[in-house]
């Protein structure tokens, strides 16, 4: 869960990956690449409902678009937009599927950390340490991004808001997903996930952050998009594993805007 | 899957080629699965992911040449109707059908007790619809001898046979496997499919639960004067279960020839395969009776130590155990080769779904849903057989009246009888899709 628009990097891009890296800054990386990825280490809530988005993902996309899901690459004439991709748990899976992909973090280790994984993985990701409003500036245009577990952790939401829509091109769409904020995404998207389970490291989220499916879909409306699609995402605690509900949006939930 | 091996990913394997460099100039071949072991599991997971697309190269000790004499495997196995399904969706089947027996009929006794229990598929019979075998008996070397007929057919898929592996290396970038030959296979994913002694299980660090039943099988294969039927025969005896199995037979004397697994104490099975063949025949008749006749022993006799082990856990980073190399179990219920082929049916389902979702096939993460599906299923399976042996493998007398009546008491009871036998056929449980006769 990265923390996209959060910091600015510099000016002159001193906190954007250079190629110079030192040898013992590309193994620290190394080492966190191997923790981002790891089935069964820190990230296992995310490995865990990776499965779960991307069929949310797929099934809303290539309606949309008129895609053949079984096929090989569904997503080969797709260029993708992942904010806030994190070491690119998501954005791997995207290009494999066949996306062009272009994946942003504000986080500079993460952009470093996902570089790295990309290349174990021969996948080709363009991954940069910019905001959304550096894209939209240089008028960069995207068929689909991703704003996933993204908005929950940015400072200005419209703003962000604002800048992820105004990057999507005429057919564009996009996929966004948060938490809901009630009691029950209190008890258990913070005080259960992060201090009772230790699925996250404390402080991952503020509560406060978390916005309820209007809020989202009105954050989204002013920029002419529209949810057509809203799942749930629900935890079963006896099988220890997660599947998308038609129902219950209370913690975790997918939505699919299109142009209304 | 897998991606081309492009330059830049040779760059993050520079170590090891320096290394190779000075064995061989052999240039990776790349695939999305290695297969260590293509026997009758691994052979059928082979089949059944090259025809899904995937792109597979199986690695096997055996020359294909020598897989089909007599004496290579004396097995024959009890192939439930789930089992017979995958075998159907690969193509095995039909090249096998005309060598198989259905099993109609089931016939448990305790040792020469008059109380028994009799399952025959017709109590399972639908209006309207024929009623289907409990499963069918299969030679090992039938399906062996089918995977020589269709592996040279498939796409997708390369045998190195004879042939073993001597390296692999597993990191983030792929799992890289030297062959003994030279050859360089670099692979998203290793399928251990290498039996129940899996050195590349030992080698990964994966630890066996194992214990010793202090007995073997003894497998031979008998021709008898009267037609078996199609009832596949078990006996309790005082040192463990004696089986008599319905083969097809020869084309002269149709349902005269049987697979006999004979069940022998630690302290007399050496002796038992030691004796000639008359004396043989002579301890053999005191377990079979006469019911079919006259008996004689036709080829090879075997004997297989008996253990049970199961893995600690079914997966490690580019690494899954299947079959045997995860699970071992007692020949009692004919449950280890079914149990294998659900290995096989869910690792292809759930390496399809993999791939539908764009995941790297070979990650702990995409191969989670496997080990949670199958690990519990073979668990279950493992102390039913256990308890089987516990029970059954026992002279105690009261314990021996409690079973018999045990036996008559179900046999009497049909809805109890009704879900032995639909356990039997192995069509309960969560089936993996080409268990239910499904395409993935």
């Amino acid at each position: 869960m990265a923390n996209a628009a959060t910091q600015a990097p510099d000016k002159d891009g001193n906190t954007r990956a250079g190629t110079s890296a030192n040898p013992e800054e590309i193994a620290r990386f190394t080492a966190m690449a191997e923790e981002w990825w790891s089935a069964t280490g820190k990230f296992r809530p995310l490995h865990q409902i990776n499965p779960v988005r991307i069929a949310f993902i797929k099934d809303n996309v290539c309606r949309h678009f008129g895609l053949d899901a079984n096929a090989d690459k569904p997503f080969s004439t797709l260029k993708v937009l992942d904010v806030g991709c994190g070491g690119g748990l998501l954005s791997e899976p995207m290009a494999r599927l066949g996306a062009t992909m272009t994946s942003i973090d504000a986080g500079e280790k993460n952009i470093e950390i996902a570089k790295i994984h990309a290349a174990q993985s021969d996948l080709d990701i363009e991954y940069l340490n910019v905001l959304p409003e550096d894209l939209a500036a240089e008028g960069h245009k995207f068929d689909l991004v991703l704003n996933m577990e993204v908005i929950e952790h940015v400072a200005d939401p419209q703003l962000f808001m604002a800048a992820c829509t105004s990057v999507l091109n005429e057919q564009g769409c996009m996929v966004l997903s948060t938490m809901n904020r009630n009691f029950k995404s209190l008890l258990l998207g913070k005080f259960a996930a992060e201090y009772v389970l230790r699925w996250l490291p404390v402080g991952t989220h503020d509560w406060k952050k978390f916005l309820k499916p209007s809020e989202l879909a009105r954050l989204v409306r002013p920029h002419g998009l529209e949810f057509t699609d809203l799942k749930g995402m629900v935890y079963n605690p006896l099988k220890d594993t997660w599947a998308l509900s038609d129902r219950d949006f209370d913690v975790n939930y997918l939505a699919f805007a299109e142009r209304a | 899957m897998g991606g081309a091996c492009g330059a830049k990913e040779l760059s993050g394997v520079r170590a090891m080629t320096a290394k190779a460099k000075r064995n061989s100039q052999e240039p990776w071949i790349e695939v999305d699965v290695l297969v260590t072991g293509g026997g009758l599991a691994g052979g059928t997971l082979s089949l059944a992911l090259a025809q899904n697309g995937f792109r597979v190269a199986t690695v096997d000790l055996e020359n294909p040449a020598e897989w089909t004499d007599r004496g290579f495997d004396g097995r024959a196995s009890a192939i439930a109707l789930s089992s017979q399904r995958v075998l159907h969706g690969v193509g095995i089947w039909d090249v096998i059908e005309h060598e198989t027996a259905p099993i109609k009929e089931i016939r448990v006794a305790d040792g020469h007790s008059p109380l028994y229990l009799h399952y025959d598929h017709a109590e399972l019979a639908t209006p309207g619809q024929a009623a289907e075998p409990f499963g069918f008996m299969v030679e090992n070397r039938s399906i062996r001898k089918a995977l020589n007929v269709l592996v040279p057919k498939t796409p997708n898929l390369t045998y190195y046979a004879p042939n073993v592996m001597v390296a692999l290396e597993r990191t983030a970038e792929g799992a890289f496997a030297t062959l003994k030959d030279g050859t360089r296979i670099k692979a998203a994913l290793v399928a251990v499919c290498e039996g129940r002694k899996s050195p590349t299980r030992d080698q990964a660090g994966i630890k066996i639960t194992k214990w010793d039943y202090k007995q073997a099988g003894i497998v031979c294969t008998v021709e008898h004067e009267r037609p078996h039927d199609f009832c596949a025969q078990e006996h309790f005896l005082p040192s463990g279960p004696f089986a008599i199995l319905p083969l097809p037979g020869t084309a002269e004397k149709p349902g005269c020839r049987s697979s006999i697994v004979w069940t022998e104490r630690a302290d007399l099975w050496p002796l038992m395969m030691e004796l000639d063949d008359d004396e043989f025949l002579e301890e053999l008749r005191l377990r079979f009776g006469d019911f079919l006749g006259e008996v004689q022993v036709v080829g090879p006799r075997f004997a297989y130590p008996l253990s049970l082990q199961f893995a600690e856990r079914y997966t490690d980073d580019r690494l899954v155990l299947v079959a045997d190399s995860a699970h071992g179990m007692h020949p009692i219920a004919g449950q280890g080769l079914n149990m294998g082929l659900r290995d096989v049916a869910a690792l292809a389902e759930v390496l399809v779904d993999a791939r539908l979702a764009g995941q790297d096939i070979g990650s702990q993460a995409a191969l989670e849903p496997y080990a949670r599906w199958r690990r519990f299923d073979n668990a279950l399976m493992l102390a039913v057989t256990d308890a089987l042996v516990k029970l059954f493998s026992n002279g105690n007398e009261p314990l021996q009246v409690a079973r018999d009546i045990g036996m008559a008491v179900v046999d009497k009871l049909p809805n109890v009888k009704r879900f032995f036998m639909r356990h039997a056929m192995g069509t309960v449980g969560d089936l993996p899709k080409l268990m239910r006769g499904e395409t993935l």
